[in-house]
């Protein structure tokens, strides 16, 4: 379905930009999912790391000109190295206040590119530079120009993340995480390294949304400090909720539907704010498990 | 050179008597309830808001008084319909439900009395300056330290006190024994969060005499808060009032010397806690978990 989208999005009136959006905010929720739906771990800052990705990845393209593809994977390495960092800072902590921490560390880095006005353009965003076709050496893929192109491109860099993460959740590893998620004090007993095991989840889950977080970037050619602020932390745990947390591909549901939503919403009234905050209250009130959580309570009854 | 020194002391004893009046509510509600309250913000800003609607009616001291109970009043309806069936509930729900109701309350605040700032008129004879070697230290800003350090001497004499005060510091110990004792849990959650949203109401008002009206006045204030409740350590509310203060100074002193840091050096200073001392300066061992 998704590899036909670009054809049927024009058909019910989106557009493709629209579906490469999805593709990148799925992605991202995802990864937030990695460690909030299958580690248990409830993190409220990710739009940091999202937004190390794409910053990295806009600087990298602006002020030395490397290609699409170098510049994600230097974005990526930053925001990876940062949450190691950070990471290591908080990993004591659970429960709520893991998710106060990671909230008031998600600040540090809007800060930061608000305030450093010649490196990032601060307030005004980084502009004056665009995504650049990527040179397989026999062919060209030109992602400037062509909207299909630039989403198929994104799609395969969604693709790469998303088994790379199917892959680490049916490992000996991610299995652990799934008993730390359910029973901490059991698996610790089990001789499971919590403490280490929680970091590494951390890391993975940021690393995977700050690739995400360089295709906004490359998909806007635009990137301001919004895109690291806690709205969109709270966007994207929103989203693993209404499509499932407990599900692999729940979240890309709920990035669907959020996106779209919040499309259609932004574009027909000004008070677009209340109903995506009347999104989060239903939401929590009505569907916890989110949709795919309920249809397989559906099923099984 | 020391005069502007001691001003951004000064300051940023202001700032930081305003982020802690807010954290002490935020931390009374998450010590208590388990809730991350991310419409705090929200609630101050309403505090405000009907401050400035009440002043042409009943002056600028009626306001003072009115405004906190009102906005409490509504923070206790906010309680009752949408907060009470997520307690006992995974954390991650109270707190997008309360992100959501943030976004409502910029949003309606935004329509109901406009996107632009408004000024926000207090006596006059509040704003002269009492001193002319410190002419920072206007009548207003001497006044808001008298009743911040009031509103926190009240909020500790009733835990410390009365009997609401002594369950609520129970509950936050041990709930269920508390609810075992004949204690009716539901109220008791109820007047915490209303006592909590209170002191957001009288931050609203206050903050709005210093820093003037706008929709956004409780978004820029909640992030500090945060900060604050983690430096001084989880459980504790003396700790969160020292963070406050810690942090508000921090971020004065940092405008002297290093002014692009103004924001950043708050969140250095919670990482160096963090790394040495985990549970915060006061906080108790066992909350981690």
């Amino acid at each position: 379905m998704l590899l036909f989208a670009p054809f049927w999005m024009n058909a019910i009136g989106g557009y493709t930009e629209l579906a490469t959006r999805i593709v990148v905010m799925g992605l991202a929720a995802m990864s937030l999912n990695f460690l909030l739906g299958f580690t248990g771990v409830l993190s409220f800052g990710h739009a940091a790391y999202f937004g190390l990705g794409a910053y990295g990845t806009a600087m990298a393209i602006k002020y030395w000109g490397i290609g699409s593809i170098p510049a994600i994977v230097l974005g990526v390495i930053i925001a990876t190295i940062a949450a190691m960092i950070i990471g290591a800072l908080i990993i004591k902590l659970r429960g709520v206040y893991f998710a106060m921490v990671t909230i008031a560390f998600g600040q540090v880095f809007y800060f930061i590119a608000f305030r450093w006005n010649a490196v990032t353009g601060g307030d005004d965003g980084l502009t004056g530079w665009r995504r650049l076709p990527i040179n397989f050496g026999f062919a060209e893929l030109d992602i400037v120009q062509n909207d299909r192109a630039f989403y198929y491109f994104a799609l395969a860099i969604f693709a790469v993340c998303v088994a790379a993460m199917a892959v680490l959740l049916n490992s000996p590893f991610g299995r652990s995480l799934i008993a730390i998620r359910e029973n901490e004090r059991r698996a610790r007993f089990l001789g499971v390294p919590i403490e280490f095991h929680v970091w590494l989840s951390f890391v993975i889950s940021c690393l995977f949304v700050s690739a995400a977080g360089g295709l906004y970037a490359l998909l806007n050619n635009f990137i301001d400090p919004r895109a690291l602020r806690v709205d969109l932390s709270g966007n994207l745990v929103i989203m693993a909720v209404l499509g499932g947390m407990r599900s692999f591909w729940g979240p890309l549901i709920g990035a669907a539907i959020f996106v779209a939503l919040q499309d259609y919403v932004s574009s027909h009234t000004e008070n677009w704010m209340s109903v995506i905050g009347l999104v989060f209250v239903l939401v929590v009130r009505f569907f916890p498990r989110g949709v795919l959580g309920m249809l397989r309570t559906g099923a099984k009854a | 050179m020391s005069q502007v020194v001691l001003f951004n002391v000064f300051n940023g004893l202001i700032v930081g008597a305003f982020y802690a009046l807010m954290a002490l509510g935020l931390s009374l509600i998450l010590n208590l309830s388990g809730v991350i309250n991310f419409a705090h913000g929200g609630f101050l800003a309403l505090g405000a808001y009907l401050a400035y609607t009440l002043i042409p009616y009943v002056g600028f001291w009626g306001a003072l008084i009115l405004a906190p109970p009102l906005t409490a009043v509504l923070g206790l309806v906010v309680e009752w319909l949408l907060i009470r069936p997520l307690y006992g509930k995974d954390p991650l729900y109270s707190l997008l439900l309360t992100f959501g109701l943030a976004y409502i309350f910029e949003d309606m605040t935004r329509l109901i009395w406009g996107a632009q700032s408004v000024p926000f008129q207090v006596p006059g004879w509040l704003m002269t300056s009492l001193s002319n070697q410190y002419f920072f230290l206007t009548g207003y800003r001497v006044f808001m330290m008298i009743i911040v350090a009031a509103a926190v001497g009240g909020l500790f004499a009733v835990l410390k006190y009365t009997r609401l005060g002594m369950r609520i510091r129970a509950g936050t110990r041990d709930l269920d024994t508390v609810s075992t004792l004949g204690v009716n849990v539901r109220v008791l959650r109820s007047l915490n969060f209303g006592i909590g949203i209170y002191m957001a109401g009288l931050a609203g008002v206050l903050a709005a005499g210093l820093l003037g009206l706008s929709p956004t006045i409780g978004a820029n204030l909640i992030m500090p808060s945060f900060v604050a409740i983690i430096v001084g350590g989880l459980g504790s509310l003396l700790g969160t009032l020292l963070g406050g203060l810690m942090i508000g100074v921090a971020s004065g002193l940092a405008a002297v010397y290093f002014p692009s840091a103004t924001e950043a050096v708050i969140y250095v200073m919670m990482a160096l806690v963090l790394l040495v001392r985990p549970r915060g300066l006061l906080g108790e061992e066992g909350r981690l978990h």
